[in-house]
């Protein structure tokens, strides 16, 4: 198959996926930009964590295909796209090494402090020496409000603070992409606000990419500028493009129910 | 009073349910049991209930049921006089249709199924297994190359763990093996007045079999239960997935660490358990049947060679490299739930036990064919 040129830095083509034989979603199609902040939305159980961990390599998908955009420093075309489950192992590691992920429990690796959670990646796929990644540590930890944590262990902090401390774990290995699983569930509304800001302010200043998982509608409208909509009931994607649009112009009403939760169109 | 009553009078050729009291989750279960019985008889045509003092959703759950009884009919089934309330529960349940494909399916299995369900699970999980073993060699390779990276301070606080924090238990269950071989020898030698050989058999037994043995079984409950539960925790808190999408090898970094623990430390307890089983059985031949600790010493030495020292040390390395797979192995592929854990925890230990004995009467079984 013949490999698109275009300035998106993922492309999902006719993506299906599956666990044995029970399909979760089919044919989806979507285009994911530099600097979006891409959402991904939908009501419960509509495969939307699913969809995310096609992206980060967990899963395989049973048809279809994602394109990722190769490393401009590397690639002769500077946009030429990689087949992310074609390519050879290694490829897709050095793929994988440009997302952080931060997932829906937080994930943070127990029996370590926070600081040795952000500087095991550092460790292993830097030169820096100790004394650098700890400063770094202690840099991505403030980023996220989190400077004075460095030596507590996950489970001495609240749920929020570990979202926070995920996001600061990936954030370790500069990305430019950053999956995020849910970030403002479980949070209050405050917490959830300044989880969007920090996310916003991510994407101006360090340029990164985002595809959010929510169906928070207050961080939909707040920071999505695109999106698709996975549908549980007809097994596909209903529509993709700009959450603030889509609830005043989409023609297609499960979208617009949940967009204004069943009260207007 | 948690009184609650119920009448059925007929009027007329329709019979009408009257409902009386409290009709809460503390009052008699068998009371909705009967009444559905008594409509399964003889079906009513109404329910009243005016009289109701107190309910809540047992009651509404009560009325599904029977609303449900009366469809199954073709009967029309009327509720009168009921609380807003309870109507407005009944409403809500019955307005929302079970959605399609979400109740599981509970067909009872022939037993030629799960037969062929059983041989079909067992068969994926030997494979399982083997591929988990090659990943482990894999793994090992490019450590040798250089290429696998684990934590120093993790392989250090494992052998901890798997090492001088076994030790109270390895000593008592070897000192109490030896003595129980020595009492067991004892009985059966006065016989002949060989007491002496007591030794033979005690340093024999224990070198040879059951100081490896039992420092792999002790080994299988505690380590191998304990990686299961360990890994399989991160594998509930998707702790697995970050190292996997970090681009670490969660065999690397997790497998990898503990193998080398215990092919490290399997040799050396098995050597520990073999002297302490020992002394266990000179203990007992010095103060129940009078040789002195030289001659039970003496003995000892003339019995036991090299031969049979490195047979239990290789046996001991192979049980480490067992348990250790099983357990991580188990641990890797937990499901994602707090029963999911117990199991791999109780699996883990399982196979290891099972694994060192039939492993071990290999041994028996080649070791006598070749006459070592």
């Amino acid at each position: 198959m013949t490999l698109p040129t275009d300035n998106s830095i993922i492309k999902v083509e006719g993506l299906t996926m599956a666990y044995d034989n029970f399909v979760v979603q089919r044919d989806l199609t979507f285009d994911i930009k530099p600097q979006d902040i891409f959402i991904i939305m939908g009501g419960s159980g509509c495969g939307k964590s699913t969809l995310l961990k096609h992206f980060v390599g967990l899963k395989e998908p049973a048809a279809g295909r994602v394109l990722f955009r190769g490393d401009e420093a590397t690639s002769q075309q500077g946009s030429e796209f990689i087949d992310f489950w074609q390519t050879q192992d290694s490829k897709r590691q050095a793929l994988m090494q440009r997302c952080g992920v931060l997932y829906q429990s937080g994930a943070l690796w127990s029996s370590m402090t926070l600081a040795e959670n952000i500087e095991l990646p550092l460790g292993e796929f830097t030169d820096l020496s100790p004394s650098d990644t700890r400063h770094l540590a202690s840099l991505k930890l403030a980023l996220v409000g989190l400077s004075g944590f460095e030596d507590y262990y996950p489970s001495e902090i609240s749920g929020g603070m570990r979202k926070r401390a995920g996001l600061a774990r990936a954030l370790a290995l500069e990305p430019e992409l950053l999956f995020l699983d849910e970030p403002s569930a479980g949070l209050d509304p405050i917490s959830a606000r300044m989880l969007d800001d920090l996310i916003l302010q991510l994407r101006d200043n360090l340029g990164c990419t985002f595809v959010v998982v929510t169906h928070e509608l207050a961080s939909i409208f707040a920071i999505g500028n695109n999106s698709v909509f996975l549908d549980a009931e007809s097994k596909t994607m209903l529509t993709t493009g700009n959450p603030n649009e889509l609830v005043e112009s989409c023609d297609n009403d499960t979208v617009r129910n949940f967009l204004t939760r069943g009260e207007g169109g | 009073m948690s009184g609650s009553q119920y009448q059925i009078s007929s009027d007329g050729n329709a019979s009408r349910l009257t409902l009386t009291g409290h009709w809460t989750i503390n009052c008699d279960s068998q009371i909705a049991d009967s009444i559905i019985n008594d409509f399964r008889e003889e079906p009513f045509r109404t329910v009243d209930g005016d009289l109701v003092e107190s309910w809540d959703s047992s009651l509404v759950s009560l009325l599904l049921r029977l609303d449900q009884e009366a469809q199954q009919r073709d009967l029309s089934l009327k509720f009168q006089a009921f609380p807003q309330g309870v109507l407005e529960l009944l409403k809500l349940a019955r307005t929302v249709p079970e959605r399609e494909g979400s109740g599981k399916n509970k067909e009872e299995q022939s037993f030629l199924s799960f037969l062929g369900d059983k041989a079909i699970t067992d068969y994926r999980e030997a494979i399982s297994f083997f591929c988990f073993l090659g990943e482990s060699v894999k793994s090992f390779y490019r450590l040798l190359r250089g290429r696998a990276r684990f934590r120093a301070t993790d392989l250090r606080d494992i052998l901890s763990d798997t090492g001088p924090e076994a030790l109270p238990i390895v000593t008592l269950i070897s000192v109490l093996v030896g003595i129980i071989l020595a009492f067991v020898g004892a009985v059966q030698l006065k016989q002949f007045g060989a007491e002496i050989y007591v030794a033979d058999l005690v340093g024999i037994a224990m070198v040879r079999e059951m100081g490896c043995m039992m420092t792999g079984i002790i080994m299988a409950g505690r380590t191998g239960a304990a990686f299961a539960a360990r890994i399989g925790t991160m594998q509930v808190n998707e702790e697995i997935d970050a190292y996997r999408t970090l681009g670490i090898s969660p065999m690397d970094f997790l497998v990898l660490p503990r193998i080398i623990a215990l092919v490290i430390m399997m040799p050396l307890l098995c050597l520990y358990a073999n002297v302490l089983g020992i002394l266990g059985g000179a203990v007992i031949s010095i103060g129940a049947m009078g040789l002195s600790f030289t001659e039970y010493w003496q003995q000892t030495l003339n019995a036991v060679d090299m031969t049979d020292i490195s047979l239990g040390l290789i046996k001991a390395f192979i049980f480490g490299i067992v348990i250790a797979i099983t357990g991580c192995m188990n641990g890797m592929h937990s499901g994602r739930s707090a029963s999911a854990v117990g199991d791999a925890a109780t699996s883990a230990v399982v196979a290891g036990v099972v694994f060192i004995i039939v492993i071990d009467g290999l041994f028996a079984i080649i070791t006598s064919l070749l006459g070592i």
